[in-house]
């Protein structure tokens, strides 16, 4: 332990990490000069308290229309960070955030920014699907009633384009107006994932969307992810490496509060540079 | 539970699926390649042909990197999908056949070599017909044995693993031939040698076409018949269909 925390104190001195498109293998090499940047993070700081810091100087560049996972053990970061996408943390008492997040060029923490916009742009779900106890329809339809939008011919067809942007539409279109909670788990989080596409964002932060399902509904979400990436900038936590493995482009190792390494997930996964990154994947560490 | 070609299509990943398709198709195609090289490599030395002889060995870089590329597809799905049961001994399958096919690919190459020696040595009758023989026997092995993997065919597999002792039969008996002629007529002794190394290249690709159509069985059944007598392998591969 004292050896990977000494090696972690070295790591925060390691120069600025961004995407390392050279390295990309195979069929990826078309991303090259394809790949435009989403979220910028320079330098970014986050405490929970004076004493308590959860992310050192984290520099990393999200691509555009890609999937980026993020690894790690408990507690290194990697859903802090994810909150600092879409300011979920402005919600926690006492947080401290240093340093940029920028959303195409433009900081996302400045004065001026409209949060709630900023979180239409930047949608999130989470861990436990939490749909709404309402219908199907209605759960869909929220963000753009919130809106303002009410036409009943868009409300159609954006819940419409919606489920089938989520594979959800040919097992709910006869049953819109029942309700979201008699649903299978499965169901309910490509519901909250179809939710949140409604309102059209740019960039979707998943978080552990799949931890709570079993492994067919998992794979289901995951094929979801791989079909969404051509519209969508995803970003995804996850505690299952393989996971990370299967649906990411790009796969970024915390650890600690460090990012130790970010890179292709091709490379992550058969050549890491890191001894760190290595340990983990293959099931060395703690 | 026996795996069939069309498999490894029906995964809840569209993406899972094209890549194995992938990696199968690429091997299939490196496979035609090699199919070419042992053609042409007979028929550089059947009918003295040097010029042929050479593209065989310029072609042999070709296939050398068809082996990388296939590996790292591999490499590729084994880490990032964990293949299991038929799809894991597909994998396997076709990192081990890749393999066969690239030596395959090493001892066409031998016997292009052979023929440029011998087409520097003037005329060589003698022993062609032995030559021309094994090798259309072993040609159409190693293209069997593609067939069967193709089509996921652990019958005709069988077929051709049962042939190679066919092979090695024919092998000895064109040896102790060519040692014949060497006998009546020791000016021949280097031209046959270098026949023999043609030989031996014929016999070996044999082998190789024989370690694929294993591969086929493996992959198809999920038995390991490599060490095993071929009746017990026929009797299993019937009692399992």
């Amino acid at each position: 332990m004292n050896e990977l925390n000494s090696e972690q104190a070295n790591d925060t001195q390691s120069p600025t990490r961004t995407v390392d498109v050279s390295s990309v293998l195979g069929e990826k090499n078309k991303d090259r000069g394809a790949l435009a940047s989403c979220i910028d993070i320079e330098h970014l700081n986050l405490y929970y308290a004076k004493d308590k810091q959860a992310l050192i100087d984290i520099n990393l560049t999200i691509p555009k229309q890609r999937v980026t996972a993020f690894i790690g053990p408990s507690g290194c970061g990697k859903s802090s960070l994810l909150r600092c996408f879409n300011r979920m943390n402005d919600l926690v008492d006492d947080c401290i955030i240093e340093g940029l997040v920028a959303l195409d060029g433009n900081d996302i923490y400045q004065k001026s920014v409209d949060v709630a916009d900023l979180r239409r742009r930047v949608g999130m779900v989470f861990q436990k699907p939490n749909p709404f106890p309402k219908s199907i329809y209605e759960n869909v339809a929220y963000g753009l009633r919130i809106q303002g939008i009410n036409s009943k011919r868009i409300l159609d067809e954006a819940v419409e384009k919606s489920l089938k942007a989520a594979a959800l539409w040919d097992e709910v279109k006869d049953r819109l107006n029942d309700s979201a909670l008699g649903m299978s788990g499965g169901q309910q989080q490509r519901l909250v994932i179809a939710r949140t596409i409604a309102v059209e964002p740019e960039v979707l932060l998943l978080d552990e969307p799949a931890s709570a399902l079993d492994p067919i509904s998992t794979l289901k979400i995951e094929e979801l992810i791989n079909e969404l990436k051509s519209d969508y900038t995803i970003v995804i936590v996850t505690h299952n490496m393989q996971q990370a493995a299967r649906v990411s482009d790009y796969t970024a190792f915390m650890y600690m509060g460090n990012m130790v390494e970010f890179d292709a997930t091709d490379t992550i996964f058969t050549i890491p540079r890191e001894k760190q990154t290595e340990d983990y994947i293959t099931g060395r560490y703690g | 539970m026996n795996s069939q070609a069309e498999s490894h299509g029906q995964h809840i990943s569209q993406q899972f699926n094209a890549e194995l398709e992938d990696i199968k198709n690429h091997m299939l195609e490196m496979g035609g390649a090699v199919e070419k090289q042992v053609t042409e490599a007979l028929l550089s030395i059947t009918s003295a042909d040097s010029g042929l002889a050479s593209e065989v060995l310029v072609e042999e870089n070709n296939i050398d990197a068809l082996e990388i590329k296939i590996d790292e597809e591999c490499n590729l799905i084994l880490a990032r999908r964990q293949p299991a049961a038929s799809d894991l001994r597909l994998v396997l399958a076709i990192i081990k056949t890749v393999r066969d096919l690239e030596r395959i690919g090493d001892e066409s190459a031998k016997i292009a070599r052979m023929a440029i020696k011998l087409t520097e040595e003037g005329d060589f009758p003698e022993g062609i017909i032995e030559f021309r023989h094994l090798g259309d026997r072993v040609a159409r092995m190693v293209s069997m044995a593609l067939d069967a993997f193709a089509r996921y065919d652990a019958s005709a597999a069988l077929e051709i693993a049962q042939d190679d002792i066919i092979v090695d039969n024919e092998y000895g008996s064109a040896m102790r031939s060519l040692i014949t002629y060497m006998m009546e007529d020791p000016r021949s002794i280097s031209r046959m040698l270098n026949l023999l190394w043609a030989l031996r290249a014929l016999e070996r690709i044999g082998d190789h076409a024989k370690n694929i159509s294993e591969h086929v069985i493996y992959l198809v059944k999920g038995m390991d018949i490599r060490h095993a007598p071929l009746d017990n392998v026929a009797e299993e591969i019937a009692r399992s269909d």
